[in-house]
């Protein structure tokens, strides 16, 4: 019943899609596809709840698609966990587009794209064969690339969309494989015939490099993460929120499906690959958070960076699980899985206020906003609460999960193999220390773009964003604000999907109780007492200045040691913010340069500073591989000129040398 | 005496006796210097004038401004008021650990560096973006203290950390002698003291935290003030109960043992006035972009506190 009601609700949202296609182009169609496709994802995020919290998996095998083989559909606790994160963010996203979406321009290239994007994501999750899956993988990475076009008027968008289509078709190819693989000769694509016959030991290691490889460049992991950065932000506000915090997550999930669950046991030396790229991504995705100045793009990389810390915590859990150390892995799991959720909340809200952002100013340049606290201070408090929970700051939902993902890396100690008991200490080093850097990172992305004075007249002429962008956003900061003061409610939640997958669960935490990660801990946390207690404590401060401190306040020019600069663009910029960090992390990573040019005495010309960063990830992998595609290609080139003749002498050696292969074949 | 009495009494020690750490370091740094120096109550004097003073805010400024301050000391005042100091209270022990405790400094840090950021001066934006980056290797720093801590002591929380090392009779473990240092030198680049960071300077190329709050004043500059002093006690009291846990009190212990175990922890404070103002004289100030290397030492104590922890536990 629950998983047709699921269908009902894709067939709605493509129906939805239809209904865009012919209405589009019509003002009022905006506010009608948008409430729809809300209502739609808030009905998906009902079942998905009442699956986790009923403990029911219904499944379903529609007679539909390959013959004989048909399409076959379930809500297992893991499927529901990831529904519920689609739903929550494409209802969001809905009720943002309400009113973001009325300023598009061309709404018949976004509208009918949208809903069915929505869809296709939903059904990736609720898959239970192997050829389901990739034809809804197919269908989202297709869907979301027409909307990363949608604007497609700049060379710049049309190159995010060339790179990001062949990026999606290697991922898919990879996931293919990896589907090939599991699959093995005996030709059914059902999960539950994929696990029931297993993998061989010796090929587990191609199969979980290939789900890396195939998730992965869709969730953003380096080095396959290049196309991400370009294609996220050239799509419209909600769409960016959309791909960056939900279609990422789909991503994870297909690798959780393909490893944790189809491939069954997995090798420990292979949980050394997940943390290391795990922990790679991480770093470096924060590190080129930081040498942004387009607040999108900033954003896009931090996606990349949260993928990291997904996959440390999921790789601890490959770790923990292979060495039968079940509490530990049902731990490092649960946090991964929370982190996912958390991070689709943040990450929405903060591409939300960047679309209202760009609304108002028409800008994305960090260097050309500033100031924008007071003309729009709604977007700002709700910005500032998502940018304090991505950088882990207590007692935000941020925070939570990379709390647990810290005790969860304590436990390493427990492991009996020497690689992982090193390995896991340095990749909880590198977390903090991409903590510590999205720290610094979001202080300049707020600090920036709202503080300061407006550096354009488009800044300060700014308007607030409407009502109905605002609501989606405070819903998403009053949910962060939930997850991390009450973080127990959502490993609750998660519990049968660990349980599932792990064969062990994190304590069950009773609400005002506090957080325990494994059982009889006494690394507790409680989120709602460190909350109340820094609530109460600003109010004996607020009170004890009212009673005994001078209650003046006076308003005046800025004091600035007696030097006040009047020009804006004096103020710190963007790329000014960042200038200790890129000298001190970039030039190792990204090989960054300075080069300072002073004009000669008594020229009036201005000085300039020129920086240039080199992106390791494109000179050494996608710029050999584009040359020597173009190599192979120039060579191959001449074969599309021939006369029939060659052609046809051609094709008689071919068939020679297959006989020939054919006879001697043993 | 009940966990909530000692809970309360310790909080609001802490907040009466910040100042006073203030004071002794800066009277034995003067007398080190050969000048009379100021009285040791003297940052009380200077709290208590700025807060007779109105306090002056620039057009240019948002509600960050005003609200940051207030923030800051409250955050900062619950952090040091979950270090047990001179007695064990369970009160609020189950609600953080070591690490919620360092994450609520970093929100400090986060809400001064966007004050810094909010009038959109150069200082203020300097001190903001130099005050970030000192804290990208601190912290990492800090997770492996804590994680060689957590191999020893078997726990983050800080309760049974200091319990455990007043309890047992631990051999001097190398590993929490380098855990030691780190954690002191740590202390040293949080509080922006010298060599990182000058809190009396007057040169403003060389200011962090103090180009940070350049904007402030009165009852706004006295909650930073006394924040900062906080933070110094904060530390203090940390680096007190983690490796010099003896003389602090049990959990329900009476009145008496309560008073001894306060007057040890003076006698801790008065020491650690001493010392640093000690190092602080015999060191100059390192430029900005040493800073990291001078964190990154600390760092590397911590993870080579880890890998010896790893390798033996009687290490």
């Amino acid at each position: 019943m629950l998983i047709f009601a699921a269908l009902i609700c894709q067939a709605v949202l493509v129906g939805i899609a239809g209904f865009a296609v012919c209405t589009a182009a019509a003002r009022w169609a905006n506010g009608i596809v948008y409430s729809a496709t809300a209502v739609a994802c808030l009905t998906g995020l009902g079942i998905a709840l009442t699956c986790l919290l009923g403990q029911t998996q219904p499944a379903l095998a529609l007679p539909i698609g390959i013959p004989w083989v048909g399409m076959h559909f379930r809500i297992d606790a893991l499927a529901a966990v990831f529904l519920a994160v689609v739903n929550l963010g494409g209802a969001a996203a809905s009720i943002f587009a309400v009113g973001y979406g009325r300023h598009e321009q061309f709404p018949q290239r976004v509208l009918p794209f949208v809903p069915a994007f929505l869809a296709a994501m939903n059904l990736v999750v609720l898959a239970d064969d192997a050829f389901t899956f990739l034809l809804s993988w197919e269908g989202m990475s297709l869907l979301s690339w027409a909307l990363v076009v949608s604007h497609d008027r700049t060379a710049e968008n049309l190159r995010a969309g060339l790179i990001y289509m062949a990026m999606a078709g290697f991922g898919t190819l990879a996931l293919l494989t990896a589907f090939a693989v599991l699959t093995g000769s005996g030709g059914d694509f059902t999960f539950a015939a994929i696990r029931a016959h297993g993998v061989s030991p010796a090929l587990s290691g191609v199969v979980l490099w290939l789900a890396l490889m195939g998730a992965g460049s869709k969730a953003g992991i380096f080095p396959l993460h290049a196309w991400l950065p370009l294609a996220h932000p050239a799509a419209p506000g909600h769409v960016s929120a959309l791909m960056s915090g939900v279609m990422t997550k789909v991503a994870v999930y297909g690798f959780v499906r393909i490893v944790f669950d189809l491939m069954g046991p997995v090798d420990w030396t292979l949980s050394i690959a997940v943390i290391a790229v795990g922990a790679v991504t991480a770093l470096l995705g924060v590190l080129y958070a930081l040498m942004q100045h387009d607040l999108k793009r900033l954003l896009a990389y931090h996606t990349v960076e949260n993928i990291g810390i997904i996959f440390v915590g999921l790789g601890m859990a490959l770790a923990f699980r292979s060495s039968g150390l079940a509490a530990a892995a049902a731990l490092a799991f649960t946090a991964a899985l929370f982190h996912v959720f958390n991070h689709s909340l943040f990450k929405s809200l903060l591409f939300f206020g960047s679309g209202a952002i760009q609304n108002a100013t028409g800008e994305r340049d960090m260097d050309r906003l500033g100031g924008l606290i007071r003309v729009m201070p709604q977007t700002a408090v709700a910005f500032l609460i998502g940018a304090a929970a991505i950088s882990a700051l207590p007692p935000l939902n941020g925070f939570a999960s990379e709390w647990m993902i810290f005790q969860a890396a304590f436990l390493s100690a427990g492991l009996p193999q020497w690689g992982l008991r090193l390995m896991i200490p340095a990749a909880a080093a590198v977390l903090a220390l991409s903590a510590a850097l999205a720290a610094a990172c979001f202080v300049k992305a707020f600090g920036i773009t709202f503080l300061g004075r407006a550096r354009s007249e488009a800044a300060s002429s700014a308007k607030e964003t409407d009502k109905a962008s605002r609501f989606a956003m405070f819903a998403l900061a009053a949910g962060c604000g939930v997850a991390g003061i009450a973080p127990g409610l959502y490993t609750n939640l998660l519990r049968p999907a660990v349980q599932m997958l792990t064969q062990a669960a994190m304590p069950f935490a009773t609400l005002p109780a506090p957080l325990a990660p494994v059982a009889a801990s006494h690394n507790t946390y409680n989120g709602l007492v460190i909350a109340l207690c820094v609530v109460a404590a600003m109010l004996i401060v607020a009170i004890g200045m009212k009673v005994f401190a001078n209650r003046r306040t006076r308003r005046s020019d800025t004091w600035d040691c007696g030097h006040p600069e009047a020009n804006v663009h004096a103020q710190y910029t963007a790329g000014s913010f960042a200038q200790p960090i890129r000298r001190v992390y970039a030039s190792i990573v990204f090989r960054a340069r300075e080069a300072v040019h002073m004009p000669p005495p008594c020229d009036l010309a201005a000085a300039r500073i020129e920086t240039s960063l080199n992106d390791p990830a494109w000179i050494l992998l996608y710029a050999p591989v584009g040359r020597a595609i173009s190599v192979v290609s120039g060579r191959l080139n001449p074969f599309q000129h021939l006369t029939i003749r060659y052609y046809l002498g051609i094709v008689f050696v071919t068939l020679v040398v297959l006989l020939t292969v054919l006879a001697i074949w043993p | 005496m009940s966990d909530l009495t000692v809970q309360i009494l310790q909080a609001v020690l802490a907040l009466a006796l910040a100042p006073l750490l203030t004071g002794m370091v800066r009277k034995t740094k003067a007398s080190l210097q050969r000048r009379c120096g100021a009285s040791i109550f003297q940052p009380y004097r200077d709290i208590a004038r700025l807060m007779r003073k109105e306090a002056v805010v620039s057009h240019d400024a948002s509600w960050i401004f005003p609200a940051a301050p207030t923030f800051i000391l409250a955050a900062t005042w619950v952090a040091a008021a979950l270090v047990p100091m001179f007695a064990f209270a369970n009160g609020l022990s189950s609600a953080a650990d070591f690490i919620v405790i360092i994450g609520l400094l970093a929100s400090t840090r986060f809400a001064l560096a966007l004050a810094g950021l909010d009038i959109g001066t150069s200082f203020g934006g300097l001190g903001s973006s130099r005050e970030m980056l000192f804290a990208t290797v601190a912290e990492p720093a800090i997770l492996m203290l804590i994680f060689a801590l957590s191999l020893i002591c078997g726990t983050t929380r800080l309760v049974d950390i200091a319990g455990f090392i007043q309890g047992t009779q631990v051999a001097p473990h190398i590993s929490l002698l380098l855990a030691f240092a780190g954690l002191a030198m740590l202390a040293v680049v949080e509080n922006g003291r010298i060599p990182v960071d000058n809190p009396a300077t007057h040169l403003e190329l060389t200011m962090v935290h103090e180009a940070m709050v350049l904007e402030y004043s009165g009852r706004h500059l006295a909650q930073i003030e006394l924040a900062a002093s906080l933070k110094l006690l904060f530390y203090v009291s940390l680096i007190s109960a983690v490796f010099l846990p003896w003389g602090i009190a049990p959990a329900g212990a009476s009145l008496g043992q309560i008073a001894l175990g306060l007057i040890v922890y003076l006698f801790k404070l008065a020491v650690a006035a001493k010392l640093l103002a000690f190092f602080e004289i015999s060191i100059a100030k390192m430029r900005v972009f040493r800073v990291p290397q001078f964190t990154g030492v600390a760092l590397m104590l911590g993870l080579l506190a880890v890998i010896l922890l790893l390798v033996s536990r009687s290490f």
